[in-house]
């Protein structure tokens, strides 16, 4: 069998962080009992008129110029003709003459080394809505709740050649646009999705091989199986003779396969021409200078700051930035008073443990950086012991409790009290004998069997230095 | 004429457009559709090379939102020229395969 | 006398001197309705009720002193594409026949505001496409001067509801024509404002590019009366343009000394009826004899308006018509199997033969591969269009000629060969499509007694011109006619 190479570019949807929906004020929050969130425009009723909301070009510029893009300066919307019934116009306001940004790159770094994806174009437009399939009545229900959120299409060149490159490359957009808190980029709740356009070709040829483009990929894991399905299937193709199909499928992560969404009403003739509703955007060098300069603190210089004025180690400090979330909570936690090393450990232990634990990304995270500050105010204290501590984070992870009052209210604050203490030990003491004796025989195991009983007799509350103290003492009397 | 409008122009044009035209329909949107692409190519008399399309009039450019919330909840004056609603939806036929 | 064959401004002064009361006017005005519109078809709405519920809260905010605008209390009628809520709006289209919007066009919220009160909406061409108001849902509308012809259109019913007194004005829209050309076979005087003028927000779109609301009235203090009002920029339209004035009642002025009026020569040649082209050239001589300077002039490229004109609105029509599917209003076909059959079936019952055609055009023209030779040729047509205006007003204030080549054309005359009937758009079409504000005005009758219109187009935002060289010449026409 010829050896084939895998060619894949990418079009990657990012729904945009503005308050409202790109043409109305509608509130682009998520949920909301259905259409709740709409209004004339975003519903497409007869006479309504987009208006342009200016946060969106600004997202889009501060997208553009973070990976290196070319601003079009002149800038124009056009319709994107189609029917179906998510579209309440039956056309999406997109852009495809005049897009926003142009001629980018990002650098990705693989098990291979670094090298560059070029980014084609970056163009603006309106989401769809929601389709229900409704089992029951076998119709299909429409929520525009969705409809007119503010969506950019990053297009990438065919520049990627392995799942590990588009996985890396994805990676790379979404802590870029994490950062500029351009978009939280969710896969999983669909706030950043991305279509894959593969096609093979004999390993050397210069020609591009028929390209099919996947959608319906909705986290990492799901687009390096479809990668991987869909390469075989072409190849498979190609060694039986046949050819590939120019068309657009349909994966299914849970039978691990993919089909083709083809009917013949879909003509793929979208008819663009420019919105009329909408004038051009005309973007001076100084509002680009302005959004460039609005520009955040990216990764790296992120980390380098991390080590330099906290003085956390290197490697934490690469942990913390690789998600927005993370530095977020790691800066504002600091700043509250939390000790920088404390923190750290906080969100690269226990957070990281827990994230793991719930299948939960850090962006999903929901606790407050003030209760993690309180909670290491409480150990700094020596109001809490450190396996209190633990139980107690994981309360501020699931639920963002206020530890100080958690701790009120279960009792859980630890034990100081040495004359109650000693008695306990001493009862500790009295009912294992063979413990004692073991410790007396040099078996220092026995000392930590000894603590872990006075610990349990003290419901995991008692300080255990001072149980240290006391049992070393009793025992050698 | 000019314009020879075939069948296969007007049924994908009807998929276009989604319109289903009766055959007599059919001939007729052959016929008109013929002649007035037969008037409209008096536009090739014109050498408008290197004139730039105007899609708009004016070169007003920049209009602009702020990012304000300034529409609540509306739903039932949105859904109640539905056709069809159910559950604060609008009812269609199903659109899954 | 009856107090709707007083112009709008005329009635207003009387409400506000309190010599007649807001329920008389509304109430003369349903009587005039419900006499005459079995025959002339001007309303496919007529809301009595909520009229003459109005008219006591508008008669108290005047006695109140909190109204006092010239249209306080005034009966007008609005075109049925534009969006009135709580009020049926059909577009005259079966797609729309149960349509109530939930919010109301901007135009006819300030008309509201000024204390006008809506008695119903008016007929027209389905979704504005055609230059007879024959090819509504609802059945025709006719001329009153003669019920055996059409009123033009598209905004026949706003016209013919002013020529037959059945309301005091009315607002129409204008894509191509479709307020002067019906302004012209009814006897009244119709505004198209320059593009951008009145905000389209609420106006039910055809070519939107195109698409302007303009006031139909008696006479051209009413026109500039009702644009005043109607006219601003408007934050929710994003091709409303500020202007630096809104002030159309200082041009009704009764001079038009060295004003240069152009008349172009194509205007007036092959396809025009005489007797139209006779009354337009007297209308000019009036003028000159004014004080005007008036002359005849090269104005190019006058037929490629329409070709250019066919593509481009019926481009942007297939797009802005693709809304209506039966799924969020309106129609919706009674049986189809699934999704893309409900569509088809919706909409080949909902809309009409005209709509239809101008839709498949439309689409044919954007479709891959065309798009170039049709749609961009005609937005490259547009361009040169609009640059022999530019050149032309260097030289003249007002460019002058008939409205439409003839007058109202019989009944069922025009609609068998489109192209025809297009062709009689030609004087009207061009101004939409470079953005100029025209006007049409009377300026006498054929040997049948029909109406014949004259048109006047300004540059851009200069309405004041037009309306300074209407009221000239209809105050000339005035004193002539005694």
């Amino acid at each position: 069998m010829a050896q084939y190479e895998t060619v894949i570019g990418l079009e990657v949807h990012v729904e945009l962080a503005t308050k409202t929906k790109i043409f109305c004020g509608c509130s682009t929050e998520f949920g909301g009992a259905p259409n709740t969130h709409t209004c004339p425009v975003c519903t497409g009723m007869p006479g309504s008129l987009p208006v342009l909301n200016k946060q969106v070009v600004e997202y889009a510029m501060a997208v553009g110029l973070a990976t290196n893009c070319t601003i079009t300066q002149y800038c124009k919307f056009d319709r994107k003709n189609y029917f179906y019934p998510d579209n309440p116009q039956n056309y999406q306001i997109s852009q495809l003459y005049l897009p926003i940004c142009r001629n980018g790159k990002v650098e990705i770094s693989t098990g291979n080394g670094k090298k560059f994806v070029g980014i084609h174009e970056i163009h603006m437009e309106e989401d769809a809505g929601k389709l229900i399939h409704d089992e029951w009545e076998d119709c299909s229900l429409v929520d525009y709740n969705r409809s007119g959120v503010p969506l950019i299409e990053i297009v990438s060149e065919p520049d990627m050649r392995s799942a590990e490159e588009v996985i890396a490359y994805l990676e790379k957009l979404r802590l870029i646009i994490q950062y500029l808190g351009a978009s939280d980029c969710k896969l999983n709740e669909g706030s950043m999705r991305a279509d894959v356009n593969l096609s093979v070709r004999e390993a050397g040829a210069e020609a591009f091989g028929t390209r099919t483009e996947m959608k319906n990929l909705n986290s990492f894991k799901a687009i390096a199986r479809a990668i991987e399905n869909e390469r075989e299937r072409q190849i498979e193709l190609i060694e039986e003779g046949k050819s590939v199909e120019q068309e657009t499928r349909r994966w299914d992560d849970n039978k691990e396969y993919s089909y083709a969404m083809r009917s013949k009403e879909d003509a793929k003739d979208y008819r663009y021409f420019p919105e009329p509703d909408l004038v051009p955007i005309l973007i001076s060098d100084q509002w680009i200078e302005q959004v460039r300069n609005s520009q955040p603190e990216f990764r790296d210089e992120k980390m380098e700051r991390y080590t330099r004025e906290y003085h956390i180690p290197e490697y934490d400090a690469d942990i913390i930035t690789s998600s927005k979330k993370l530095a977020d909570l790691f800066e504002e936690s600091v700043a509250l008073g939390g000790n920088a090393k404390k923190v750290s450990n906080y969100l690269m232990g226990e957070t990281m443990r827990l994230l793991k634990e719930h299948e939960m990304e850090p962006e999903d995270i929901r606790f407050s950086p003030e209760n993690l500050t309180r909670l290491i105010g409480l150990i700094d204290a020596g109001t809490i012991n450190s396996s209190v501590a633990k139980e107690v984070f994981e309360k501020i992870f699931l639920e963002d409790i206020n530890p100080e009052s958690y701790v009120e209210e279960q009792g859980l604050k630890m034990n100081n009290d040495e004359d109650g203490l000693r008695s306990v030990i001493e009862d500790v003491i009295a009912g294992n004998p063979q413990s004692v004796e073991d410790f007396h025989n040099g078996k220092e195991k026995a000392m930590g069997f000894l603590v872990g009983q006075t610990m349990k007799a003290t419901g995991g509350k008692a300080n255990p230095g001072i149980i240290n103290k006391i049992l070393k003492e009793l025992l050698n009397k | 004429m000019e314009h020879i409008i075939s069948d296969e122009t007007i049924d994908y044009v009807g998929i276009l457009a989604k319109l289903e035209l009766s055959p007599q329909e059919k001939e007729q949107a052959k016929k008109d559709m013929g002649s007035m692409l037969d008037y409209i190519d008096k536009l090739n008399e014109l050498d408008t090379e290197g004139v730039e399309p105007m899609s708009h009039v004016f070169s007003s450019t920049n209009v602009f939102r702020e990012d304000i919330v300034t529409n609540g909840d509306e739903h039932e004056k949105i859904l109640a020229n539905a056709p069809a609603v159910k559950d604060g939806s609008f009812k269609v036929p199903k659109t899954v395969r | 006398m009856s107090l709707m064959s007083l112009t709008a401004v005329e009635l207003g002064k009387k409400i506000k001197a309190h010599e007649v009361s807001v329920l008389d006017a509304v109430t003369e005005a349903i009587a005039a309705i419900e006499e005459k519109d079995d025959t002339f078809g001007c309303f496919v709405t007529v809301t009595k009720e909520q009229a003459l519920e109005r008219a006591k809260t508008v008669q108290q905010r005047i006695d109140e002193g909190k109204l006092t605008g010239p249209l306080a209390g005034v009966p007008v009628a609005i075109k049925d594409n534009l969006c009135t809520e709580g009020i049926l709006t059909t577009c005259s289209s079966k797609i729309l026949e149960n349509f109530v919007p939930v919010y109301t066009a901007e135009a006819v919220a300030k008309l509201e505001e000024a204390g006008a009160i809506i008695l119903g909406k008016t007929n027209m061409d389905e979704f504005a496409m055609g230059s007879t108001t024959e090819t509504s849902a609802f059945g025709v509308t006719r001329n009153p001067h003669n019920p055996q012809h059409v009123p033009g259109g598209s905004s026949g019913g706003s016209c013919a509801a002013v020529a037959a007194g059945e309301c005091s004005c009315a607002l129409g829209s204008d894509t191509g024509g479709s307020i002067r050309q019906p302004s012209s076979f009814c006897g009244v005087t119709g505004i198209k404002p320059t593009y951008g003028t009145v905000s389209r927000y609420g106006l039910i779109a055809y070519g939107s590019s195109l698409d302007q609301i303009g006031p139909v009235a008696k006479d051209v203090t009413d026109c500039a009366v009702i644009l005043e009002i109607i006219a601003g920029h408007d934050s929710k339209d994003s091709t409303s343009i500020s202007r630096e004035s809104y002030d159309f009642t200082s041009a009704l002025v009764d001079d038009v000394k060295g004003m240069r009026i152009g008349l172009p020569r194509d205007y007036f040649s092959e396809g025009l009826d005489e007797e139209v082209k006779t009354a337009v050239y007297k209308a000019a001589e009036m003028l000159r004899e004014k004080g005007a300077i008036v002359e005849e002039f090269e104005l190019g490229l006058v037929d490629y308006a329409i070709p250019a004109y066919y593509v481009i609105a019926s481009a942007e029509a297939s797009s802005n018509l693709e809304r209506f599917d039966g799924v969020k209003y309106g129609y919706r076909a009674k049986e189809s199997e699934g999704l893309h059959n409900m569509y088809k079936v919706t909409r080949s019952e909902g809309f009409g033969p005209e709509v239809k055609r101008r839709i498949m055009l439309g689409s044919f023209v954007l479709s891959s591969g065309y798009y170039d030779a049709y749609y961009l040729k005609a937005l490259r047509t547009k361009a040169l269009i609009k640059k022999e205006f530019d050149k032309a007003f260097k030289t003249y204030d007002v460019i002058l000629g008939p409205t439409a080549p003839t007058t109202a054309p019989k009944l069922g005359e025009s609609l068998s060969d489109p192209l025809k009937m297009y062709l009689g758009d030609i004087y009207t079409i061009s101004v939409n499509l470079a953005g100029l504000p025209g006007i049409s005005l009377p300026c006498g009758k054929d040997s049948k007694g029909l109406p014949i219109g004259l048109q006047m187009i300004g540059d851009c935002f200069k309405e004041n011109n037009i309306i300074r060289a209407a009221y000239a010449y209809e105050c000339s026409r005035k004193e002539q006619e005694g």
